[in-house]
């Protein structure tokens, strides 16, 4: 039953890579997914392994979002969609080690608690470090490793769920008690991540932890209190933020009035122009992308990116604005699809915190979940300017190693809390 | 925890929900407005993967505007070519990928790229996808007469000025000239359009505006057919109504002087003449008496009838029509209260900051010749498919019933007087058909450069052409000595091909 459905899923994504690229690309493209196929045939294999138990929908799901992210990162460049293909490769071989290393007990993390914590500080802060950091279009996220460029960013989001779970784990009880002794470390902790964050300007992420923080200490303690003080601080901060730093107060300028109808000042150029064509310029683009999808788009391969002397017309499109590439190219239906199966994702993973045993389980499965889906209401909500745009990547589908990379870490976490579930279940 | 869990997983799925419905919004409700932004290229790009419609003259044969296909990163792409290099190039327009589209290009953009909404293009385009065929637009037939529109080009050769020719029955724009003029093939590189935007060899700039419908002058004494339709019918004079012209007429205290006759020194006195023959020589101080009798708002009030104070309803983009009527600070003013805002008496004889478009006065003429029904004017008369097939026919709309049919005929006979007697005599003498005119000679503030107008129709007893001619600063350039010429070389072009 669950092969038939493993079969059914993965079948329909590689065929829509197969498929899509034959029309436009002829048989380069056999390649691709061929060996795409195997790559999924291996994770499946170890899977079925090591994991035997765990929940047989996330492995398909993840697999076919990041067939479609590739098929569509191909379709904007070759160049790219081999070097996306190596950290898939890369991403595998990660879930392939983490399934392997802690396939007994995945739950001695949790002796390791502390350890993540710092980690996940001293990942965050690594890019401000002299030599390795590397600044790539004005955000300074990445290190540089010989020829690559890797995002410790993302990694530290997982460090820092491993973390949080085991923490609110061991302290659960007396925080609902509210004793300021025990938020200590938890504050302490989180509070250097945020610090670092608004240091780098990383705005999106630090939504991103801010809301995974505040879900989790409510998860942890059930005390919605916590979580609406919290967010009270949010609206606070934000407040405080917006009328402190101009960076911020940009951001929501161009969220609330892209479009101008008369000159106004462009930073980058220090002349006066539309907002449009200055600082909305990416966020305007890339609505008219989407727009122009329409109900069913005129299929894969075949939207207007370019103008027919190759420049582009959107920026950034395989990384932040992948979203509206896919929407542009599949229209309503494509987009809407591929939105499902992010909901599929996320209703598996709550699923898996439901039934797992203990709390250190229920907290890391319940983190990793709803990090993967605020995440990609931070960017494709950005995108769709339901909120301030802030460059994140769109889970397993957005052109990045890192990011990749992580997906696949947290796929493997998911699993591994999904098998032990199932296990003593049906034992 | 479970039903923290459970909470926080309906709070990530409403989340997702949120964004299938932001999606929604934008791809469907927001769709149209974002197609239509200036700065969206993805629509218009997009489209030169179709393979536009054909634009052709009235004619049907003579190819107006072609494609040009060519490969580029794998992909057929359809580029515009314009064969005859620009005639009725304002009205035709440009369709490129660097620039917006402009013209017909523009305003008939759906049918070109057979994305309009009648089921047959509809279900032909869709089966044209489906079977991977490229798809065609349908093709734009004008109602642009060749022979009227070389005739109407060249006689601007060299001259800064517009021309335009109407069916009165109608509404068909037979001819619409603007000079200078450009080649529509130089628009698509940036070194061609710097060239397009230059006028070598003129004395004005602005190639790329369209004089015929944005072009705003003073109207000078063309619109005394406007007031003279006002006083007549408003029932306050009758053609036969006596004036006496002491070569001024009195206003505020002040003489207001008709215009100087070139022959001698100090302006032209008539003496004891009925209304018509004030019309036919164009005698200011009987027109500004008539304003002040029947006052500044019953005039602009007529105005209105004619349309001035609305874009001309023809089917052009919006932004390359400009509507007629007086201007204040650059921009259209409806004054509140006409009776002590407007000076009537100038405003009588097209004076007093009026401003018109030569599409507004040739459709003035147009009503008169149609026994006061205007019609409403269009530069396309049919749509076919790549087939062949009828996709639409223009059918001919009355715009406005402007005056009653006995005040046409009346301002008919004194238009006539304007031809053979009157201030265009000589222009239209020998011409062997009936002609109704009017001619203008608006001030430009330099002395002796005037703005010679002339508006006609032929033949006045039975009117199947009417002209609007507007020329721009010509030293010692008059009505009846610039313009009308070229009217009449207009009414042989036409008329003589019937």
């Amino acid at each position: 039953m669950n092969l038939v459905a493993v079969g059914i899923l993965t079948g329909l994504g590689f065929a829509a890579v197969y498929i899509s690229q034959q029309a436009r690309l002829s048989t380069g493209s056999l390649g691709y997914a061929v060996f795409f196929f195997a790559l999924y045939l291996v994770a499946h294999v170890v899977a079925r392994f090591t994991v035997p138990q765990a929940d047989p929908y996330l492995l398909p799901m993840a697999g076919l979002l990041t067939a479609i992210g590739i098929t569509e990162i191909y379709r904007l460049g070759q160049n790219d969609a081999l070097r996306q293909g190596i950290w898939i490769v890369v991403g595998v071989g990660f879930f392939s080690a983490v399934l392997i290393l802690l396939r007994h007990d995945y739950r001695a993390l949790e002796n390791y608690k502390y350890l993540f914590g710092i980690a996940a500080i001293v990942l965050l802060a690594l890019p401000a470090a002299p030599v390795i950091g590397a600044t790539i279009n004005g955000a300074r996220l990445w290190i540089q490793l010989g020829p690559f460029q890797v995002q410790p960013g993302e990694f530290a989001k997982l460090c820092l769920i491993v973390f949080l779970a085991g923490y609110l784990r061991e302290k659960r009880e007396v925080l609902a008690q509210g004793r300021l002794k025990d938020w200590g470390p938890l504050l302490l902790i989180w509070g250097g991540a945020m610090l670092v964050l608004f240091e780098t300007n990383d705005l999106g992420s630090a939504l991103l932890y801010y809301g995974v923080f505040l879900a989790m200490v409510y998860v942890a303690t059930g005390r919605a209190i916590y979580s609406l003080l919290g967010l009270g601080l949010f609206v606070g901060g934000s407040y405080a933020l917006y009328q402190v730093v101009p960076h911020v107060r940009d951001r929501v300028t161009i969220w609330l009035h892209p479009w101008t109808s008369h000159p106004v000042p462009c930073p980058f150029t220090g002349h006066l122009a539309l907002r449009q064509d200055c600082q909305s310029y990416q966020l305007v683009k890339s609505l008219y992308s989407i727009a122009s999808g329409g109900y069913v788009g005129p299929g894969f391969g075949k939207g207007t990116f370019t103008t027919p002397d190759g420049t582009p017309l959107i920026p950034y499109l395989n990384t932040d604005f992948i979203y509206s590439a896919i929407a542009q190219e599949l229209g309503l239906v494509g987009a809407a699809a591929l939105l499902l199966v992010y909901m599929l994702f996320v209703a598996r993973g709550m699923r898996i915190a439901l039934y797992a045993d203990d709390g250190f389980s229920k907290l890391l499965a319940a983190g990793l979940t709803f990090g993967f889906a605020l995440q990609t209401f931070v960017i494709v909500g950005g995108i769709l300017r339901l909120i301030p745009l802030t460059g994140i990547t769109l889970p397993f589908v957005s052109y990045g190693g890192s990011s990749i990379d992580a997906n696949f870490i947290m796929l493997a976490g998911l699993l591994l809390v999904s098998d032990r579930a199932n296990a003593g279940r049906r034992a | 925890m479970n039903r923290q869990i459970a909470r926080l997983g309906v709070l990530g799925l409403v989340l997702i929900v949120a964004l299938i419905a932001g999606t929604t919004y934008w791809q469907t409700w927001a769709a149209g407005g974002l197609a239509d932004k200036q700065d969206n290229a993805i629509q218009r790009v997009a489209q030169f993967k179709i393979k536009r419609g054909l634009i052709y003259a009235s004619d049907g044969k003579t190819v107006l505007a072609s494609d040009r296909k060519k490969k580029v990163g794998g992909q057929t792409l359809w580029f515009r070519t314009y064969p005859t290099h620009g005639l009725a190039a304002h009205v035709v327009g440009y369709s490129t990928v660097e620039r917006s589209r402009t013209g017909v290009e523009r305003s008939f953009n759906d049918y070109l790229t057979a994305s309009n909404g009648n089921l047959n293009t509809a279900f032909r385009t869709t089966l044209d996808k489906l079977k991977g065929v490229t798809v065609t637009g349908n093709n734009v037939v004008l109602s642009i007469q060749v022979k009227a529109q070389q005739v109407a080009e060249s006689a601007l050769r060299g001259q800064c000025g517009a021309v335009v020719a109407l069916d009165p029955r109608t509404g068909a724009v037979l001819a619409m000239a603007s000079s200078p003029s450009y080649d529509p093939n130089l628009m698509e590189t940036a070194k061609g359009f710097k060239r397009a935007q230059r006028s070598p060899g003129y004395k004005c700039g602005a190639p790329l505006l369209d004089r015929a419908t944005q072009g705003l002058y003073p109207p000078g004494s063309t619109f005394k057919t406007v007031t003279a339709t006002a006083a007549l019918d408003t029932g306050a004079f009758r053609p036969d109504s006596v004036f006496t012209d002491p070569g001024y007429c009195t206003e505020y205290g002040k003489k207001v002087f008709n215009a100087g006759n070139p022959d001698q020194n100090g302006p032209e006195t008539y003496g004891q003449l009925t209304l018509a023959e004030g019309f036919e020589h164009s005698v200011n101080s009987v027109y500004c008496n008539i304003g002040k009798r029947i006052g500044a708002g019953v005039i602009l009030e007529y105005t209105k009838r004619f349309g001035f104070y609305a874009d001309p309803p023809v089917n052009l983009p919006p932004e390359e029509l400009s509507p007629s009527g007086l201007y204040f600070h650059d921009k259209l003013w409806y004054p509140k209260d006409p009776a002590t805002e407007v000076d009537p008496g100038r405003l009588a004889f097209g004076q007093e900051r009026m401003l018109v478009t030569p599409l507004q006065m040739a459709q003035v003429a147009a009503s008169v010749a149609n026994g006061g029904v205007e019609m409403r004017p269009y530069v396309v008369s049919k749509i076919t498919s790549p087939t062949g097939a009828t996709v639409l026919t223009t059918k001919p709309e009355v715009q406005n019933k402007v005056m009653k049919p006995q005040t046409a005929a009346e301002l008919n006979q004194m238009m006539q007087l304007v031809t053979t007697g009157g201030t265009a005599a000589a222009a239209f003498r020998g011409i062997g058909i009936p002609v109704a005119g009017k001619t203008g000679t608006a001030e430009t503030g330099l002395n002796n450069v005037y703005i010679p107008w002339f508006i006609c129709f032929a033949p006045a007893d039975h009117p199947r052409v009417a002209v609007a001619v507007v020329v721009e600063n010509k030293y010692r350039g008059f009505g009846g000595g610039v313009a009308a010429p070229i009217a009449r070389q207009m009414l042989q072009a036409i008329l003589g091909a019937h």
